[in-house]
């Protein structure tokens, strides 16, 4: 892949998004520019109603853009596809399957054409990646929100997506599970390398894990306000970086831009 | 009536459990403390003062069991109270005497208009089974398609308002008509009444699976089949179990009327005889069959339901 590709791995260009209502037209988004380079972890952040799952979505190809182009890795998204995978904020697992076939069912969509072992090796180092070889064979409900959260992102891991989509993904978890799940999905990018698009609302979360975090401004109409680099040394240590200066810099950074130049009137 | 003991054993073998819970852990405190006092009180023993586990268990069984015999006696008390002071109108004795003569010999047969009790409830369970059977092989695809597709339920929604409200006993004679027996006539008659709650239920529970299961869908780019199997065939299930049941009430209630109409073998002309003849006890206990039929389908479907479910 040449060099100007992996600086614009996804692509995001003059983007649009309106929904028709029943008050009319609503304008979602307006005029989204991004681009997000190869292995690159992005977070996108904002008061709720500004749109940003709606970005997430359209990346993902389960929303069409009203006007403008997306690209992953030079191709057009115009439908949802394995490359691309999502974590959504619900977990969204079938409760009818358990943990394995949950993620099995991912698993066999994407690599069919291999033999029935390899399918089920994969499912099982899925699991084990996110910690829950112990939990294969029950069912969602049997297990705690923070075990389904992780095995939907075994899920989408399994999968072995070019970018993994992630909507508010620990945003139903108690803080200490969060924390948890962010340290271990830090460690999992590291390992496999893969780009990343988070949507969050959470200012810790976004410095924490991101390389960059996209603050989108109030809707309707939302716009990319501001990008902020975040240059800190990785792996991180939630710990080290409470004190780290730049951290703490950065930290207030999205807080002034959140809080004073963006502020949402209390509803 | 049924439904409200289910629930009642429900809540029966929670009040059980809470009912040992506490047990547990007076006895745990009991042990704490003993051990804490152990060098104080040298000798002190704790007196076990809670209830043994067999006569919580026998109370909570009495309290379940009292509300629904005290229903029934309150029935069989107006039942005699009413028969007493009308001329020719068994009480619950008279008919209980004549019950147990009726089902000494359920299974003898003297020609086609004289059968025994148990070939009557065979044979109305026989057309029963013919047309809700039927009725479940074409209802429930038929919701799956018109779930799934906005057209087609907007295409069959008409037809479906129209004729569901009819009565079934009106589809009898085109029936008749058309099959020019009586049997299958009947059987017609179930399968037309059975359908219509299992496109109905089938229908809404495709409309109602959740949006986030579809987009998992989209996302894993599942093909038709995996959709249908893994995801709306499950979700759909308890909806379609629902129809089910409700078609099986509606069908055990319509063969009563259409065999009293038709004749031949069945529980529904076996009342219509037993009136002709002026039996009036054979008909009491043939409401009680029919009850207690329907009753035991009823019950048999939500067990099914139960192994379905997934919660």
């Amino acid at each position: 892949m040449d060099k100007f590709q992996q600086e614009r791995y996804v692509q995001l260009e003059n983007v649009n998004m309106s929904f028709t209502t029943k008050k009319g037209i609503f304008n979602a988004l307006n005029n989204i520019n991004l681009d997000i380079k190869e292995g690159e972890f992005i977070s996108i952040i904002g008061h709720s109603g500004c749109g940003k799952s709606t970005v997430l979505n359209l990346i993902a190809g389960l929303l069409t853009a009203t006007s403008g182009n997306l690209f992953c890795a030079g191709r057009e998204i115009h439908r949802p596809g394995p490359d691309r995978a999502v974590v959504f904020q619900n977990h969204s697992l079938l409760p009818w399957l358990t943990c394995f076939e949950n993620v099995h069912l991912a698993v066999e969509r994407v690599f069919g054409l291999e033999r029935k072992s390899q399918l089920e090796a994969r499912t099982h180092a899925a699991l084990e990646l996110v910690g829950l070889s112990h939990a294969t064979d029950k069912r969602p409900n049997e297990i705690s929100g923070g075990m389904k959260q992780r095995v939907g992102i075994a899920r989408a891991l399994a999968m072995e997506p070019k970018v993994l989509l992630l909507d508010e993904p620990f945003g139903a978890l108690d803080a200490l599970t969060r924390a948890t799940l962010q340290d271990e999905l830090m460690k999992i990018m590291e390992k496999s390398g893969c780009t990343a698009v988070m949507v969050t609302h959470d200012v810790d979360e976004a410095v924490l894990l991101s390389d960059r975090i996209v603050m989108m401004t109030n809707g309707p109409s939302a716009e990319i306000g501001e990008i902020l680099k975040v240059e800190l040394a990785k792996p991180r240590n939630r710990l080290e970086l409470a004190e780290d200066t730049q951290y703490n810099h950065l930290r207030s950074e999205v807080l002034r831009f959140l809080y004073e130049r963006h502020a949402k009137k209390a509803a | 009536m049924m439904t409200a003991i289910s629930i009642n054993k429900e809540s029966l073998s929670e009040s059980m459990q809470e009912a040992n819970s506490p047990v547990e852990n007076t006895k745990k405190v009991i042990e704490i403390t003993t051990i804490a006092t152990d060098k104080a009180k040298a000798g002190y023993k704790p007196v076990d003062s809670t209830p043994s586990k067999f006569s919580v268990q026998s109370k909570a069984f009495l309290q379940w069991l009292i509300p629904p015999v005290l229903g029934l006696l309150l029935l069989v008390g107006i039942w005699a109270m009413i028969a007493k002071f009308t001329a020719g109108f068994p009480g619950p004795a008279s008919t209980l005497k004549a019950a147990v003569v009726l089902f000494s010999d359920p299974f003898y047969s003297n020609g086609p208009n004289d059968q025994g009790i148990g070939w009557n409830i065979l044979a109305s369970l026989e057309r029963v089974g013919l047309g809700f059977g039927m009725a479940a092989l074409i209802g429930i695809p038929l919701g799956f398609m018109i779930g799934r597709f906005e057209f087609l339920s907007r295409m069959t929604a008409p037809v479906i308002s129209l004729l569901r409200p009819v009565s079934p006993l009106a589809w009898l004679p085109i029936g008749l008509l058309v099959f020019k027996a009586a049997d299958p006539a009947s059987i017609w008659v179930i399968f037309i009444s059975a359908i219509w709650p299992m496109i109905i239920n089938t229908a809404v529970g495709v409309s109602k699976v959740p949006q986030d299961y579809m987009n998992v869908a989209k996302v894993l780019n599942l093909s038709e089949w995996k959709i249908v199997t893994k995801i709306l065939f499950p979700s759909v299930l308890p909806y379609m179990m629902t129809g089910v049941r409700l078609s099986i009430g509606v069908a055990w209630l319509v063969i009563v009327a259409a065999e009293m109409l038709t004749g031949g073998v069945g529980i529904g002309f076996w009342v219509w005889d037993e009136w002709n003849n002026l039996n009036v006890e054979h008909i009491i206990i043939a409401i009680f069959v029919v009850g207690i039929v329907g009753l035991l389908l009823e019950q048999a479907l939500i067990l099914i339901a139960k192994k379905f479910s997934y919660e």
